[in-house]
């Protein structure tokens, strides 16, 4: 086999997850633009781009946390609580609207920072102090927004959720932004190979010398800032800010449905934000689907529920194949 | 060398959690009874015992799962289920309904057990598989109730544990509670059962190798969470005389803060159910004095969200990765 | 001239073992150093100390003539000291290319640069002489090319200072070959290379200064070749090397097999393996580590799947499809039991208390209808720790503050409970001081007079002639030789251990 024969087919087997999950999504998503009674239209395309896109920034927020075998339950929490800023303050004029857009993702930073001061410094539990922060940062969220309201400027929520020439709906571009901006520079730079490093093993990542503390902080930082601009988003769809407890959760709980289903495993190690993209896609078209095959609106939750207990057992058919079931038990 | 006195060993073993919690639940007496003289009064503190007892059956079946180092994140629809299934067969079965409760926690032990399957022989992580199981355990109730609130009724017994006071004045559901509670510290330290769930939260793979069958315990703990789940929502149920959507949306969060503010570790092997009754008490405590100074809701999940963290970095700290 | 380095007065204790006892070490540039002494001498943990890994309780380090702090693995690294150590540093779910660069990688633009990266490991592979792929994921690659790549990995490093820990054992004799020119080559060039192994012929081979500790403290520092290899141990045992192990009793057993295995094979890693044991005996298993011994032990536990040929107990056949399927009750005589390889992680709940430790596996003996009768329990538990001398003090605190040699004193004991009369034993006597080395010893030896029947897999080579009446040779799966009696040495084991390596170039001669 020629070298870069070779070269191409240890890269795929290190991509399976992601082009898994991109396969499936395309599958699904041929499928509903063929059964949609609008087809293939801008608006169909564009509602859809951007449902998947709010689910796909905030679970590539909680997917950095858990390349370290982290977890990050406060997403939903930023998510909403960034939604409410974001009324409140990106509104006015242009510079105003420039200000409070750089307040909101600083508000994302500061709550990941806080984030992975308690679970880095304080040495706590990720899943018991980012449930903790997640009531705090809906308790900001409530004394911003006691009832939904708020404004947003017009102009900016309008471009910011229409269509790029008219093809390419704009929250796409967000998201591809954040990929092109956010997550690939910090895939490839020290940092990020580090959280790699620490989710596979953290004992040999401190024998190997890796900056442990460093590396970790940075992925609760960063998955504040992705919720952050999800918040943003929403606000620009929605033209105002509500502080929805029930949204706030079950966007936490989606994003992990999501890393999973994207191929990233919840032990960390492997996987990434590319594959947990496809995976909320993947959610997210599922019921889609349910809709445009005119299932029961009654039966769409039980059907969501048993596609999703389904894609997360896949995996384990491998199990068959272990020899020594000793090395099922960890 | 004699083996410690049977008194010894039940106190020998306060920690550090236990106190912590015992300390802020005094703290939260003296700051209600400040604020408000009636706070102290017995009937106000039954009152509170009684709603701790719902919260603190749920908090039971959680904590035998997060001592085995696992999570249970399908509690809030199984209470759901547990609400919504013995109402609708008291309904059927006309006023007597003798089986709505067996059958109600019968349909919570089911999802548990569906949850241990996933867990112990699928080897899905517990977080994914019983999110996975709540979406269904809504999905199932939507398809019951067509999205309407449900407008089956209680019966008169399940009315009977959850609100009278017959024995002594004390809540009925207190009772249960303590029983429940009781037959939990019974199981954990008199059984080789209780054993094994301890040891399966140290190290599985040591339980495995020591010839225990792990699997088994695994989905006889989830199936009781379900359970107990299940039978709170009844209690709950019974309480309002109806079982509505969403019930068992509020207990998630307080459940696991009062299992990990109550000493027992989120990573599992260790924990007193003492602690967990503590922690039960003072995550009520805290809510009750918080809707009583008529603090916003807002503030309420700041000042929650804040006194576990603070707590937990008292007691609850990791080790450093170092040797 | 200044040597390199210099360790003076290194101490450390761990609970109430003391690992280091003022040890010293002094390596000058240019030489390559042997490290020896038995596990728990302190070998590891000096080395550890030099890494950065472990802080030392008192005792200094200089580089140089200048005096430097090793707070962590990173200090250590900008010293220019670079380890390889038994238990990889490698991470497995990156590539060996990501490894190889995982400190300083080159950058372009704040960024990792994939191809400079890649060119790197390439040059530490080829430099070592390593058949592995960069793109490959460690986690796929068999072990001895894991070493290879955790070589290649501290090479890369550009160290002054280069220490091996036990980092051949996995490694053909073709590797160890390239790897010992290499070492060769760069002591030539002026690096001081540390060298720990427990294989008298490669340090004959390969050192050229040796120290040797015993106990944590230094016992002597000499040119490689000033003294024999009896010589040597004896320092390494501080005593008499006959009479470190108990007596083999005279007469042979002659009862009918306890257990007795018939073509076992499973996956490739364990070839038609046939045996059979008597009670009474102590068989032993020996040759290279990873050449199936463990595979086989967990075989007769129940613990691996798809297992084909036949086992027998007390000639009886069983399936043993599960570590439960090895009670007692399921079982004629007594049922079979495993001292496993990890303590810390497969023999023992590290939290829970010493007492619940102990009675875990035999639990049900002390119970009726599931509940526990204490006062039954307290008793077997306290005759447990009578017999096997167990420290009296911290029973009731967990089972991590005890020393290592205690902690194995707890998970044999929680198997001596359940009454096996097979006792598989894997590696009981890795990292436990020599005090209790010799009181497991003598255990082994009553326990065959109680007509048990072990299999005891060690990677010490006097420990198997020490205490078995018969050796197991594994090589690449199968039972390449059986030594018994006079034919049990030293030089007998190594080389049937090595023995198939010069016709295997044709087959699959790597060890997993």
């Amino acid at each position: 086999m020629t070298g870069r024969a070779q070269d191409l087919r240890y890269w795929l087997a290190s991509q399976r997850g992601p082009l898994l999950a991109a396969a499936l999504f395309a599958a699904m998503f041929a499928v509903f633009l063929v059964e949609h009674p609008a087809g293939a239209s801008a608006n169909v395309i564009n509602t859809a781009a951007n449902k998947g896109a709010l689910l796909a920034l905030v679970a590539m927020a909680q997917t950095i946390p858990v390349l370290t075998s982290g977890l990050d339950l406060s997403v939903g929490s930023v998510f909403v609580m960034s939604n409410c800023l974001a009324s409140t303050l990106v509104a006015g004029e242009p510079l105003q609207v420039a200000l409070g857009v750089a307040a909101v993702l600083a508000s994302g930073l500061l709550c990941g920072a806080l984030n992975g001061i308690l679970v880095v410094f304080g040495r706590l539990q990720p899943i018991i102090a980012t449930l903790a922060t997640g009531a705090m940062y809906y308790g900001v969220a409530l004394w911003l927004r006691p009832t939904p309201g708020g404004d947003v400027n017009e102009n900016f929520a309008d471009f910011m959720t229409g269509s790029l020439g008219d093809a390419v709906p704009f929250s796409l571009v967000v998201l591809a932004g954040a990929v092109v901006v956010i997550w690939l520079p910090y895939r490839k730079s020290a940092l990020g190979r580090a959280a790699y490093a620490i989710g596979s093993s953290e004992q040999a990542a401190y024998m190997s010398g890796v900056p442990i503390a460093r590396a970790k902080f940075a992925t609760y930082v960063l998955a504040g800032l992705l919720s952050a601009i999800a918040g943003l988003l929403l606000t620009c769809l929605t033209y105002s800010g509500e502080a929805n407890a029930l949204l706030g959760g079950s966007y936490t709980l989606s994003s992990i449905a999501a890393v999973v289903v994207g191929g990233t495993s919840l032990y960390g190690g492997s996987g990434g934000a590319i594959g947990t993209i496809f995976g909320a896609f993947v959610l997210r078209t599922i019921s889609d689907l349910l809709f445009v095959f005119d299932i029961d609106p009654l039966s769409q939750p039980l059907f969501l529920g048993i596609v999703l207990l389904l894609s997360i057992s896949l995996g384990s058919f491998r199990l068959l194949k272990v020899k020594k079931r000793l090395d099922l038990y960890r | 060398m004699t083996a410690p006195a049977p008194l010894a060993r039940i106190f020998g073993r306060v920690d550090r959690a236990l106190l912590a919690a015992l300390g802020f639940i005094v703290i939260l007496l003296v700051a209600g009874a400040l604020y408000d003289r009636n706070f102290l009064s017995l009937d106000y503190l039954l009152q509170q015992l009684q709603v701790a007892a719902f919260l603190g059956i749920i908090a039971t079946g959680v904590m035998l799962v997060v001592l085995l180092g696992h999570i249970d994140l399908s509690i809030p629809w199984v209470v759901t289920i547990g609400g919504m299934m013995s109402t609708a067969a008291a309904s059927h079965e006309g006023s007597a309904g003798a089986l709505a409760i067996p059958f109600a926690v019968a349909c919570g032990g089911g999802i548990g057990i569906l949850n241990g399957i996933g867990v112990a022989y699928l080897r899905i992580p517990s977080m994914i598989f019983t999110l996975a199981t709540n979406a269904i355990a809504q999905g199932l109730m939507v398809v019951h109730t067509s999205g309407f609130a449900p407008q089956d009724h209680a019966t008169p017994a399940m009315h009977f544990i959850a609100v009278e006071r017959s024995i002594l004045g004390i809540p009925n559901a207190v009772w249960v509670w303590a029983a429940i509670g009781g037959a939990t510290v019974v199981l954990l330290r008199r059984t080789t059962f209780g054993r094994r769930v301890y040891a399966i939260g140290n190290s599985e793979r040591a339980v495995f190798l020591s010839r225990a069958n792990v699997r088994l315990v695994v989905v006889a703990c989830f199936a009781m969470a379900g359970a107990c789940s299940a039978f709170a929502g009844v209690l709950l149920a019974g309480y309002s005389t109806k079982a509505y959507q969403a019930m068992g949306d509020p207990y998630l969060l307080p459940a696991i803060s009062a299992v990990v503010l109550g000493g027992t570790s989120i990573l599992g092997g260790r924990g007193s159910y003492v602690g967990t009754v503590a922690g039960v008490v003072l995550v009520t405590l805290l809510q009750s004095i918080l809707s009583i100074v008529q603090m916003p809701e807002a503030g309420r999940q700041v000042i929650s969200g804040a006194v576990i963290i603070i707590m937990l970095l008292v007691y609850g700290r990791g080790a450093k990765v170092v040797s | 001239m200044t040597p390199l380095l210099r360790m003076e007065g290194i101490s450390k204790r761990y609970g109430g073992v003391r690992a280091l006892e003022g040890a010293r070490l002094e390596c000058e540039r240019g030489r390559i150093h042997a490290v020896l002494g038995e596990n728990g001498a302190g070998k590891s943990t000096l080395i550890k100390v030099l890494a950065g890994v472990v802080k030392p309780d008192a005792g200094a380090i200089e580089l140089d003539g200048k005096p430097v702090a090793l707070p962590g693995p990173a200090a250590a690294h900008r010293a220019g000291i670079v380890s390889v150590f038994q238990e990889l540093s490698l991470l497995p779910d990156l590539t060996v290319a990501d490894n190889i660069g995982i400190i300083d990688p080159p950058t372009r633009w704040g960024l990792i640069d994939q191809r400079a990266q890649r060119r790197r490991a390439e040059q530490a592979l080829a430099r070592v002489g390593a058949d592995v792929h960069p793109l490959a994921r460690v986690r796929d690659l068999a072990l001895s090319r894991r070493q290879v790549v955790e070589i290649a990995k501290a090479l890369a490093r550009d160290p002054k200072i280069l220490i091996l820990d036990e980092a051949t054992s996995a490694l053909t004799a073709a590797d160890v070959a390239s790897v010992f020119g290499v070492l060769r080559e760069l002591r030539d060039a002026g690096l001081a290379i540390i060298f720990i192994s427990h294989r008298m012929h490669e340090i004959a081979e390969i050192a050229d200064d040796c120290s040797v500790y015993r106990n944590g403290r230094h016992v002597a520092t000499f040119r490689a070749g000033a003294r024999t290899p009896t010589e040597i141990v004896e320092m390494m045992i501080g005593r008499d090397y006959s009479s470190a192990f108990p007596p083999r009793p005279a007469d042979k057993p002659s009862a009918p097999p306890a257990l007795k295995v018939n073509k076992l094979s499973w996956t490739g890693r364990l070839r038609d393996i046939d045996f059979e044991i008597r009670p009474g005996e102590v068989v032993g298993l020996g040759g290279l580590d990873g050449q199936g011994q463990r595979d086989l032990l967990l075989a007769l536990f129940g613990a691996l799947t798809g297992v084909r040929g036949s086992v027998a107990v007390n000639g009886k056949e069983v399936r043993l499809s599960s570590p439960r399927s090895t009670r007692g009750t399921r079982l004629e005589g007594g049922g079979i039991a495993l001292i496993p390889e990890d303590r810390k992680t497969e023999g023992l709940m590290l939290s829970m208390s010493v007492r619940d430790n102990l009675s875990f596996a035999a639990i049900e003996q002390f119970s009726r209808a599931g509940m526990i009768d204490r006062a039954a329990e307290e008793t077997a538990i306290a005759s447990m720790i009578k017999l096997l001398g167990i420290r009296a003090d911290g029973i009731d605190g967990p089972v991590a503050a005890l020393s290592g040699g205690n902690q194995q004193k707890v998970v044999i004991g929680k198997w001596l409970m359940t009454r096996p009369q097979i006792i598989l034993l894997n590696d009981p006597t890795r990292g436990i001081d020599v005090g209790t080395k010799q009181e497991l010893y003598q255990l082994l030896r009553t326990l065959a007079a109680e007509r048990a029947a072990l299999l005891f897999y060690s990677t010490d080579y006097a420990e198997l002639i020490g205490c078995c009446d018969r050796v197991l040779i594994f090589y690449d799966g199968a039972i390449v030789a059986e030594l018994e009696g006079e034919a049990m040495t030293e030089h007998n084991i190594v080389a049937s251990a090595h023995g198939l390596v010069s016709h295997a170039s044709t087959s699959r001669a790597e060890p997993v």
